[in-house]
């Protein structure tokens, strides 16, 4: 077993070596550019490409004539809400997302807001999943856009995405996703979910940063968008700018790896992610599992190590790389908002840990961490002031704490 | 972020930990801090009635390896020292001491609130021979 261990596949993929090995001749052999129509150079690039958008249709059940190649899926989310913010604003100015969405999407939404848009942000439940009647309730005759993430990048938690589409449908009102987290590792099809406009990215499905794709629906409704990046008419001329060929064909042969893998991948690591969370459970007392088990990503476990606080956590565990939601973890110094929504305190978000599994992940690396980490915690607690008091029987929720 | 050998060091090793009898009526125990902030100090001190000498000192910390850091330097000083001058413990001098990042600099802060606490709570139990341990942090 090979250290440190990656265990952060959420945060990022590495490039699978069969997507390096696709990309390769693009970048000094068919280093064309596809939109140069008059030579072999361009033809062979916009091969690749056409090649690479089909492969991604697949992935999500669309046409390719759908798929938009962006930068990225921060690129996409902005796209996807500034566009239709922008096309429709005659139609209405009411958006509606969610309280745990990406900040690609919350801060585009806050964004349009300041220029005057409506946005609605939906709560979460315990489970962290919307409820469908708050959705209900907030939708006008002004709503444009429901903009809700398929699955949380923190707590793997999978929202009721079918159930989204079949309401946003019936009241004629765009649905985005942002499925980022999900696509490639749990089946997604755009037609069967009855979504309009879906983020995706490469980095996260084992192809290469800097490309993702938005794909946006051509029939029943079709879809407009005003450009946010104008230029040379490029992708329907919805996303200007010349294509990314090599980071294009990557994220096709990721898209189609992907496709090809996922049902035997994703219970693989289910079954490992099973495995961590029963071995904790085993071994320690007092850990919380944040977000529902039932609707969540096979390869996510976020735990609360009650009473000890994350970033202590980590540094205890230096030869594993996970995250946590705790303030000292993130560059604003506040705890985990997504935590936070979910509505179990502020103390329990210091103490999360996020595990990403992902296709290099094995069993003893699985084993090896939980080992580790219980004996941190162990080690930890026993010097939490926290621990004490609750062994002792002091209810912390009663005490007067001096907040500083 | 990267933590400097002494911050690593104290998380690693820690001096001190635990706790002391905090109904003793030389003991003082501060208690800084709150878990929805992601750091709780418990500092202890046990104070030599005769010369006025810290004789002991004990912590625990919820937080992060800078806090723990802290904490644990904290006790150490304070051995040997008057109550007098644990006061004089500045936070300034732990963050230079462990080379606290400008982020971290609340931990070092909290570790001297814990210092006044403790103090504060010793003084308040040798001036009024029955009330209970209550000092200038979270009643315990």
């Amino acid at each position: 077993m090979k250290l440190p261990i990656y265990m952060d596949y959420h945060a990022t993929t590495p490039v699978d070596p069969r997507v390096v090995d696709a990309m390769l001749p693009y970048f000094t052999q068919h280093f064309g550019n596809s939109a140069s129509r008059n030579h072999a150079f361009g033809w062979a690039a916009e091969e690749a490409v056409d090649t690479a958008r089909q492969q991604v249709a697949d992935l999500i059940g669309a046409n390719p004539k759908e798929i938009i190649f962006t930068s990225g899926a921060t690129e996409s989310n902005n796209l996807a809400i500034k566009g239709v913010a922008e096309m429709y604003r005659e139609k209405g100015n009411h958006i509606i997302t969610c309280v745990t969405e990406h900040k690609a999407v919350i801060d585009t939404c806050k964004k349009l807001e300041k220029q005057g848009a409506r946005v609605t942000y939906l709560p979460v439940q315990k489970d962290g999943r919307i409820d469908l009647d708050d959705l209900r309730n907030a939708i006008t005759d002004k709503t444009i856009l429901i903009s809700i993430m398929t699955a949380n990048n923190e707590i793997g938690v999978l929202q009721p995405i079918a159930e989204i589409g079949a309401i946003a449908k019936e009241k004629g009102i765009l649905f985005h996703t942002d499925a980022v987290q999900a696509v490639g590792k749990v089946p997604v099809d755009v037609n069967a979910l009855k979504v309009d406009l879906l983020s995706l990215s490469g980095h996260k499905m084992y192809g290469p940063k800097g490309v993702g794709a938005l794909f946006v629906r051509r029939r029943n409704p079709r879809v407009l968008l005003a450009e946010q990046i104008s230029g040379g008419g490029h992708e329907r001329g919805m996303r200007s700018g010349t294509l990314n060929v090599p980071g294009i064909v990557g994220l096709g042969k990721a898209a189609a790896i992907c496709q090809a893998e996922m049902a035997t991948e994703s219970q693989r690591l289910s079954k490992l992610r099973d495995k961590l969370n029963e071995k904790f459970h085993k071994s320690l007392d007092e850990i919380y599992i944040n977000g529902s088990m039932e609707h969540r990503l096979p390869h996510n476990l976020n735990i609360s190590f009650a009473y000890v606080e994350g970033e202590s956590l980590l540094m205890g565990i230096n030869d594993v790389a996970v995250s946590s939601g705790s303030a000292c973890t993130s560059a604003s110094l506040e705890p985990s908002y997504v935590l936070k929504a979910l509505g179990a305190g502020d103390d329990l978000a210091h103490s999360s840990i996020r595990f990403g599994l992902g296709r290099w992940t094995t069993d003893e690396e699985v084993d090896y961490v939980v080992e580790k980490l219980t004996n941190v915690v162990r080690r930890l607690r026993e010097m939490s002031p926290l621990y004490e008091m609750v062994k002792e029987g002091v209810d912390l929720t009663k005490m007067q704490w001096v907040t500083h | 972020m990267a933590y400097s050998d002494k911050v690593i060091d104290h998380y690693e090793n820690p001096r001190n930990v635990g706790s002391l009898p905090k109904d003793d009526a030389n003991v003082g125990t501060g208690l800084v801090g709150a878990p929805e902030c992601g750091d709780v100090m418990k500092l202890q001190v046990m104070v030599n009635p005769v010369t006025g000498v810290i004789d002991d000192a004990k912590f625990k910390t919820f937080g992060c390896g800078s806090a723990i850091a802290s904490s644990s330097l904290a006790t150490e000083w304070l051995k040997g020292k008057t109550v007098e001058q644990a006061l004089a413990i500045k936070n300034t001098d732990i963050v230079s001491e462990l080379a606290l990042p400008p982020v971290k600099i609340h931990c070092s802060v909290l570790a001297e609130d814990a210092i006044k606490a403790a103090i504060a709570d010793y003084k308040s139990k040798q001036s009024q021979d029955k009330t209970s341990s209550v000092g200038a942090g979270a009643s315990v």
